[in-house]
Order: structure tokens, then C-alpha cells, then sequence
């Protein structure tokens, strides 16, 4: 059953959750408490069979709450050091969940730096492993303040992760297996679904209207006739949320004011 | 053969305008007592290739790099190294920004001693339009791929934190990642290990513990005892993150206050004394290992 309170971030959540529906025994990365909570809610629900990792070296049979917990005490199913996620992401039998600082019409994502690659105005952390994930397996996005400023005009300032421009591409060609995947917003959930790849409005979060999403992105949206409402969380996936995931409400801390998810 | 060295002598043996490999990543396990030597002496000009931690921005801060060969530079729970970022912002180095899984593959290539490696990671970003020096090569095969052909990152010496080693360069890390040590060793023509303890070989291998050797002691050069000298990067299983010393570390970016880490952290006449001032063994074992 749909539940009827919960806040922007559990809404979050469980869109973040549905990027790995269906996408089998694959790695879910998730970056941030928001697509961390959201990878461990797919495990619990719909894919039981994802990967998971404590975020250092190991690999846990079940997903672990946020935040301080008795270290160590959830079963290790296997190891997963450096080396051996580079050895597994490049056969693409991972799926990523990264909080960009810039996103363009192309999919391309930017967390290295504003301004010139020489001398930036602010340089962030580096390219980091964006480009060889994107070139090997599907990457979804979390983006906390929709807003022009992250969905830039042209490109994004520095071009990290592969995506969907033509011209970067030998004869224009787009690899068959790149997959940019959905974008869930404190607004809205969009994806490059569109014709040729466009940028598309899938929902908007109940109580934010179409023209609010389109006036917050610097580059046209393809829209639906009718777009639809976000689905609201179940209340099962509230409870584990609540309980089991996120018993000490790190989720609580990412937008001001922990809003709620029904903004009507 | 017996390489022990006392902690400022490594340094002489390093020259001005060398390329030099530092393991670890991030926050861990960073050869940071190595670092602050390095800090201490008149060396200059170098070019750094690391998954970045406090260790670049440590040398960043000092004005050691010419050159700086990276993915990223984070200090994990602080994102941001004030250091670094002040630093690049100023155009201060000239910079090599790779993705991650660039820098092992040149990193392979060089312990292959091979010029390149085939890669298709970078295609379609701005990698290569920013590092002009990056060339593409098309596969000689019926596929014809055009792929990156990610140049052999070669290293004068290589900088590592080891848990424990003997006096010959036998070592094991008992961390939970080795991270890339092992290929930046087998990069480097010198290998500087500092370890938690120097002890006698048979208490370091065992049939169980042989398979935490990362490499064999015929690449190691010297060896360097500096217990808790991956501080303030986590030591596991000795000791965890100092997040306390991390924000104060990232904190002093004025003149006046990186002159004032330098001369209460840095500058100071041993290793011992650095651990007292940073809190003392107790304090440092009790620090909890990372949870991510």
C-alpha cells in the first residue's frame, strides 16, 4: 500500500531503489545516504540478488544501517578490495548511483572541477572513476538541488563520465552498450530516454508542477502529454527504511528541514 | 642484506625532480611519516602520482609538486582537501587528471615493461582533450577498435605503508585492501617501505600469512620503522582515521596557521615526538577503525 506521509527524502529513496529493479546479480554502488539506503532497500524488496559492499573491502550477504553500528557484526559473504571492483565494473556487471556536481542534455556528468582544467575556479575531487564506469556499465544519478546550475547549458565543465554526444564519438557513433540511467531530483525523476538519447521528464514529485522542473534545467525537457506524479513509497519500504536501514536518520540531514515528500 | 634506515635518511637517497609513487588511497594507509620527511628536507620538484589523501596535500602545501599524476585527491569523510583544492585553484602544478582505473593501467604498463595499455576507459570525456599528450591506437585485429593507449606511468620510487616487514624488505599488509601498492612497487626502480614494526621473518610469514605479502623483498630498497606512521590515514588493524586531526589539518590553510601545523606536526626532530604530539600511542591505538 502507498503510503500517505512520508518525507522528500523516503521518496527519494525508493526511486533511487527502483534504478536496480530488475538488473539482476549485479554490484550496486550507491554514493551518498540517499542512493546508499536506496541500493539496500532493492536488496530487501525486489533484487535480493545485488552485490553490496561495506564500503571498504568486504561484501555483506545483507545490506548494514548507516551511520555508527557494532563494526563488523553483519555476515561477509566475500571480498571486494580495489582491485577486484576494477576487475568487476569493467565486464559491467555493476550498477552506480553518483551524486554529480554538473549533468548536461548529454547525460555527461562532472564532479571534477568549475572553471579551467589549469587553473579552476573550484576544483572538487577528480574524475575519480567515472569515465571507465561509464564506459562499462550503467550509472544512474542522485541530485539533491535541482536546479540550472547543475543542469547545465552545452556541457558540463569538465566532461568526467561518457554519455550521449555524437561529437565526441568516431563518426558520430554511440556505443550500443552505453547506459546513462534514470536521474532522481528533489523535483523530479527524468532519464536519456528520449528520441536520440533526449533528456526526458519521467515524473514529477507530488506537488511540483512541470514548468517548476523545466524552468530549474538549462536544457529542454522532452515531456510527456500528460506527465505523471512520483509514486509514493510503500509503507512496507517506509518500515525498512525506518527500521532496518536507516535506523539513525542520516536521511534526516539531507535536504534543510527533512521536508515532506508531498509538497501539495 | 639488511636495509633498515632511519626515517630522514630515505630522503637523501630521493633527488629533485623525480617521479614518485605514494600507495594507499585517500585516507588510508598513506605513508604520511615518509611524507613529512620529505616535507623536512630541501627536495623539490617532483611529480606525484597517487589516489590522493593528505599526502598530496601535505606536499601541495609545502610546495613540493611540479607535477601531480591523479584520479582524485579526498580525505574521504572531509571530501575536500583545503590544501589540495587551494592549491590547484592557483595553477600552483601542472596536472595529469586520469580516471582512477587510468592511473593502474599505467601503473601496470610500467611494472610490464610495457610502453602502453590498451584501454577504452576515457572515450567520450574530456580526459583526453585536457591531456593532449594522451595518444589513441586502433587494434590490430579484426575488431579494429580505437582504444586510449594509457602510457606507462613510470616511477623513480615508490613510497608505501606496510603493516610489518624484516629487516630484508619481507613485508605483509594485513589491512583489509592492498589497494595498488603491489603495481606501484613493481613500477618504481626504489621501493621505500615504512612499516608498523620491523620484526623477524619468521614471525612475519607463515603458510597463512605468506598469501598478505604483496611482493617479493628483491624489489624493496629500504626499510623504515615508523609505528602509526600511516597517522593521520587509518592503519588498519592497528588504529582507525584521526577525523579529528583530519579537520585540523584541512583547517589550517592561512599563512599563519599552516605555519603553525608545520611547526607542531612537521618540523619537529623524530618520529617519536610526532607521536607524542599528535596524542601518544595510547591515545592513537584507541582509535576505532573506519566505518563506512
Amino acid at each position: 500500500m502507498n503510503a500517505t506521509s512520508y518525507s522528500l527524502a523516503e521518496l527519494c529513496i525508493a526511486q533511487c531503489a527502483e534504478v536496480w529493479r530488475g538488473e539482476g546479480e549485479v554490484l550496486a554502488t550507491g554514493f551518498g545516504a540517499i542512493p546508499r539506503i536506496g541500493a539496500g532497500l532493492a536488496k530487501l524488496t525486489f533484487n535480493s540478488d545485488l552485490l553490496m559492499t561495506d564500503g571498504e573491502a568486504y561484501l555483506l550477504s545483507e545490506p548494514v544501517a548507516l551511520g555508527p553500528r557494532a563494526a563488523r557484526d553483519a555476515e561477509i559473504e566475500g571480498w571486494m578490495p580495489y582491485s577486484r571492483t576494477f576487475d568487476l565494473l569493467w565486464a559491467g556487471r555493476r550498477h552506480a548511483l553518483v551524486g554529480p556536481v554538473q549533468v548536461d542534455r548529454y547525460g555527461q556528468m562532472n564532479i571534477s572541477l568549475i572553471g579551467d582544467y589549469r587553473k579552476p575556479k573550484a576544483a572538487i575531487l577528480g574524475v575519480r572513476g567515472l569515465a571507465g564506469n561509464s564506459i562499462s556499465h550503467a550509472n544512474s544519478m542522485f541530485v539533491p538541488n535541482h536546479s540550472p546550475r547543475v543542469f547545465v547549458e552545452g556541457e558540463v565543465d569538465m566532461v568526467c563520465s561518457a554519455g550521449y554526444n555524437p561529437a565526441r564519438w568516431p563518426q558520430g557513433q554511440i556505443p550500443a552498450d552505453l547506459r546513462v540511467g534514470r536521474v532522481i531530483t528533489d523535483l523530479a525523476v527524468l532519464d536519456f530516454g528520449g528520441s536520440a538519447h533526449a533528456p526526458r521528464l519521467l515524473s514529477v514529485h507530488p506537488g511540483v508542477t512541470v514548468e517548476q522542473v523545466c524552468a530549474a534545467t538549462s536544457f529542454p525537457l522532452e515531456l510527456a502529454a500528460r506527465t505523471p506524479e512520483t509514486v509514493a513509497p510503500t509503507e512496507e519500504q517506509l518500515q525498512l527504511i525506518r527500521e532496518r536501514l536507516d535506523p539513525n536518520g542520516l536521511r534526516k540531514t539531507v535536504f534543510k528541514g527533512d521536508p515532506p515528500g508531498d509538497r501539495r | 642484506m639488511n636495509k633498515q634506515l632511519p626515517l630522514d635518511e630515505f630522503v637523501s637517497q630521493l633527488r629533485d625532480g623525480m617521479t614518485i609513487g605514494i600507495g594507499g588511497w585517500a585516507t588510508r594507509r598513506k605513508p604520511m611519516a615518509l611524507i613529512r620527511a620529505i616535507l623536512r628536507s630541501p627536495l623539490r620538484d617532483l611529480t606525484v602520482v597517487s589516489y590522493g589523501g593528505p599526502d598530496v596535500g601535505l606536499l601541495a602545501a609545502a610546495g613540493k609538486l611540479r607535477k601531480l599524476v591523479f584520479g582524485f585527491v579526498s580525505l574521504d569523510v572531509l571530501p575536500l582537501d583545503m590544501h589540495f583544492r587551494n592549491a590547484r585553484q592557483a595553477g600552483a602544478f601542472e596536472v595529469m587528471e586520469l580516471d582512477e582505473g587510468m592511473v593502474q593501467l599505467g601503473l601496470r604498463a610500467a611494472a610490464m615493461r610495457v610502453p602502453f595499455l590498451p584501454t577504452p576507459v576515457g572515450l567520450g570525456t574530456d580526459i583526453l582533450k585536457r591531456n593532449p599528450d594522451l595518444k589513441m591506437v586502433r587494434s590490430p585485429y579484426a575488431d579494429s577498435q580505437e582504444l586510449v593507449a594509457m602510457p606507462a606511468l613510470k616511477l623513480d620510487a615508490a613510497l608505501l605503508h606496510v603493516t610489518e616487514s624484516d629487516v630484508r624488505g619481507n613485508c605483509v599488509i594485513m589491512s583489509p585492501d592492498p589497494f595498488f601498492d603491489d603495481l606501484m612497487a613493481r613500477a618504481a626502480d626504489a621501493v621505500y617501505l615504512s612499516c608498523e614494526r620491523i620484526v623477524a621473518t619468521n614471525k612475519i610469514c607463515s603458510h597463512e600469512r605468506a598469501r598478505y605479502q604483496p611482493f617479493e623483498r628483491s624489489i624493496v630498497t629500504a626499510v623504515i620503522e615508523a609505528p602509526f606512521g600511516a597517522h593521520p590515514t587509518a592503519g588498519v588493524p592497528g588504529y582507525g582515521i584521526d577525523v579529528e586531526h583530519l579537520k585540523a589539518y584541512n583547517a589550517a590553510t592561512t599563512p599563519e596557521a599552516w605555519a603553525d601545523y608545520r611547526s607542531r606536526f612537521v618540523d619537529i626532530a623524530s618520529h617519536d615526538e610526532y607521536v607524542e604530539a599528535v596524542g601518544g600511542r595510547g591515545k592513537l591505538a584507541s582509535i576505532p577503525p573506519p566505518v563506512y
